[in-house]
């Protein structure tokens, strides 16, 4: 991988994990920690892979990306609003009564967001359909969703995996956000998913294992992804709440918002990270 | 007299659709394996490489639809109304319907002229479980030929459609000079006594049943109301103003559908007596389709008892 693009992409998302913390700081409520677990992929994707443009947002080609684990909202806005869709400054307006920024993303009123998403499940049959019409139609974009280990527990995620792969759609890829936390607990001890990879598989996937947070392994999967007649899933290894000591691995985080005094902790070890970057 | 022709809805429908795969091919069609009964297997065998069957995931098919919608392109997805408008509720609402994207739903079997299937396969709910999705049109066509004209102009409609279609074979009552337009109620009868308000195979037993309450001198208004939402409130208050008291007719639940839509408007508006004829919250059971409808009193004699109850309320 490329050491300056390494470089950027690392900057870059640690300045959308200031974004996640303010944005979620400011509303009062959200989900920090599985924005903070998904947002190194978002990044890959919009700054390095995803032929799209921040002064087009509509442009009829541009590859599709569709948050199927909609609650991670403020990863998607943080990263948008860095890669210059809107002004980063709106997005402590997360949540509030007068702002575009829902609570789960909105593709009628936000400029990037290409499907409106928050019921669990149901993006993936979205960024499928998104993959089917690039295919009957021929246009030759491609389309990312992101999915969660807790998610997947959803019926229509299946329903989806058994349709892509059945009408080889070799054009989506999904990534499995893999944190292993749900809102009630570890996924396990939920209603366990596992072995995610094997059921993808049977799904008649190709499917990739990565470590979510490392960019070479992202962008090595990605690459792969690209030569393979099938759709893809890529079960990304991820740590809930990474890049916030206090967030990491505790299932506390799913859904609550940081006070004054422990944003500021989450803001001081983001920024003490940059620094040692910069 | 010409011979009464009876056609299924549903086959209006899958009519219509070749019609316009001929004319056009900016658009998929999608079942969930019931192309032979919905008759998207018309559609199907002149244009395979058009028709996508999703299996049985009525749920996965709705949010495909929204998906490919949001490309820009138009799609036609179909199911029985129970799966499509019931299992698929809540797709339809957030992945459809938040968005306002561009999906025709294609629910046929809805009803109680289902039929032999029985209670799990009669859909007397779909109405009220789409009306109360915002920016949702909902199109309840009387006939083959209104069927067809429906769907041509849903595809040219901006923003989602449920459209509602029935497995029983129903008389045609419109010939092709029929004006079909969303959102507008058609004047079938003149009258002045009292105004029936029909949607669906109800149309036809309202039309009916101005015949026979015309015999003992009763005047009805009847008002073929295809679209159900958004709803003609223009026709209804007139018809309200002119004739005092109006009788609803659909086959489908009284909670929820026509009758309520007609009730909601009028009683903040212009208070009148509204009878609701429909199913009286209650299942459904296996049977001839026609003998249902005769059991549950969905027939040109019981509007005309209803409509006589309409006038007996009518403000002095």
């Amino acid at each position: 991988m490329d050491i300056a693009l390494k470089k950027s992409l690392e900057l870059t998302a640690q300045k959308a994990r200031i974004g996640i913390i303010k944005s979620i700081h400011s509303a009062k409520a959200g989900h920090p920690g599985g924005s903070l677990s998904c947002v190194d992929i978002l990044t890959y994707l919009y700054f390095a892979k995803m032929n799209i443009d921040p002064k087009n947002p509509k442009m009829a080609n541009r590859d599709r990306f569709v948050l199927s684990k909609g609650h991670a909202a403020p990863a998607l806005y943080a990263v948008l609003a860095e890669r210059g869709f809107f002004d980063p400054a709106i997005l402590t307006t997360l949540r509030q009564i007068d702002s575009n920024l829902q609570g789960h993303p909105d593709m009628k009123n936000i400029p990037g967001v290409d499907m409106s998403t928050g019921s669990l499940g149901q993006g993936i049959s979205a960024a499928v359909g998104m993959a089917l019409s690039a295919k009957h139609f021929g246009d030759d974009f491609k389309v990312y969703t992101v999915l969660g280990d807790g998610e997947i527990e959803e019926g229509q995620v299946w329903e989806a995996a058994m349709f892509a792969a059945n009408k080889n759609l070799s054009n989506l890829t999904a990534f499995v956000d893999y944190n292993n936390l749900q809102i009630d607990g570890t996924i396990e001890e939920v209603n366990s998913a596992m072995p995610i990879d094997k059921k993808f598989e049977a799904f008649n996937w190709h499917t990739i294992i990565i470590d979510g947070h490392d960019f070479e392994q992202i962008e090595a999967a990605l690459n792969e992804a690209e030569s393979i007649d099938k759709p893809v899933a890529i079960i990304a290894k991820t740590v809930k709440g990474k890049g916030v000591s206090y967030m990491e691995n505790a299932v506390n985080w799913h859904g609550a918002a940081p006070n004054d005094e422990l944003a500021t902790q989450a803001l001081d070890e983001i920024y003490a990270r940059l620094a040692e970057m910069e | 007299m010409a011979e009464v022709k009876n056609v299924a809805t549903r086959v209006g429908f899958g009519t219509a659709l070749v019609e316009l795969g001929k004319k056009r091919d900016d658009f998929i069609v999608m079942d969930a394996d019931l192309a032979a009964a919905t008759q998207t297997g018309m559609f199907k065998k002149a244009f395979p490489e058009r028709f996508y069957d999703c299996g049985i995931a009525e749920q996965n098919m709705v949010g495909i639809a929204a998906g490919i919608a949001a490309t820009g392109k138009k799609v036609i997805c179909s199911s029985f109304a129970m799966f499509a408008a019931g299992r698929a509720f809540e797709q339809i609402r957030n992945s459809v319907g938040y968005p306002h994207l561009n999906v025709i739903i294609a629910a046929t079997h809805a009803g109680i002229s289902v039929g032999e299937d029985g209670a799990t396969h009669q859909c007397n709910e779909d109405i009220a479980l789409m009306r109360t999705i915002p920016g949702m049109t909902i199109i309840n066509p009387a006939d083959e030929t209104e069927a067809k004209k429906a769907v041509y102009a849903a595809i040219e409609h901006d923003g989602p459609i449920y459209m509602r279609f029935g497995r029983l074979a129903v008389p045609v009552v419109f010939d092709d000079d029929y004006k079909f337009e969303i959102g507008k109620g058609v004047e079938l009868r003149e009258g002045n006594d009292v105004t029936i308000i029909a949607t669906g195979l109800m149309v036809k037993e309202a039309l009916e049943a101005h015949d026979l309450l015309k015999a003992e001198g009763i005047n009805a208004r009847v008002i073929n109301m295809a679209t159900i939402k958004p709803l003609d409130t223009e026709i209804i208050l007139k018809a309200a103003k002119e004739t005092g008291a109006i009788v609803t007719a659909e086959e489908h639940s009284v909670i929820g559908g026509l009758g309520s839509a007609v009730s909601e408007y009028l009683s903040e508006v212009y208070p009148t007596p509204v009878i609701k004829l429909g199913v009286n919250d209650k299942f459904g059971h296996s049977g001839p389709a026609v003998k249902l409808l005769d059991e549950f009193g969905l027939r040109a004699v019981n509007i005309a008892e209803k409509v006589k109850r309409a006038i007996s309320l009518k403000k002095q």
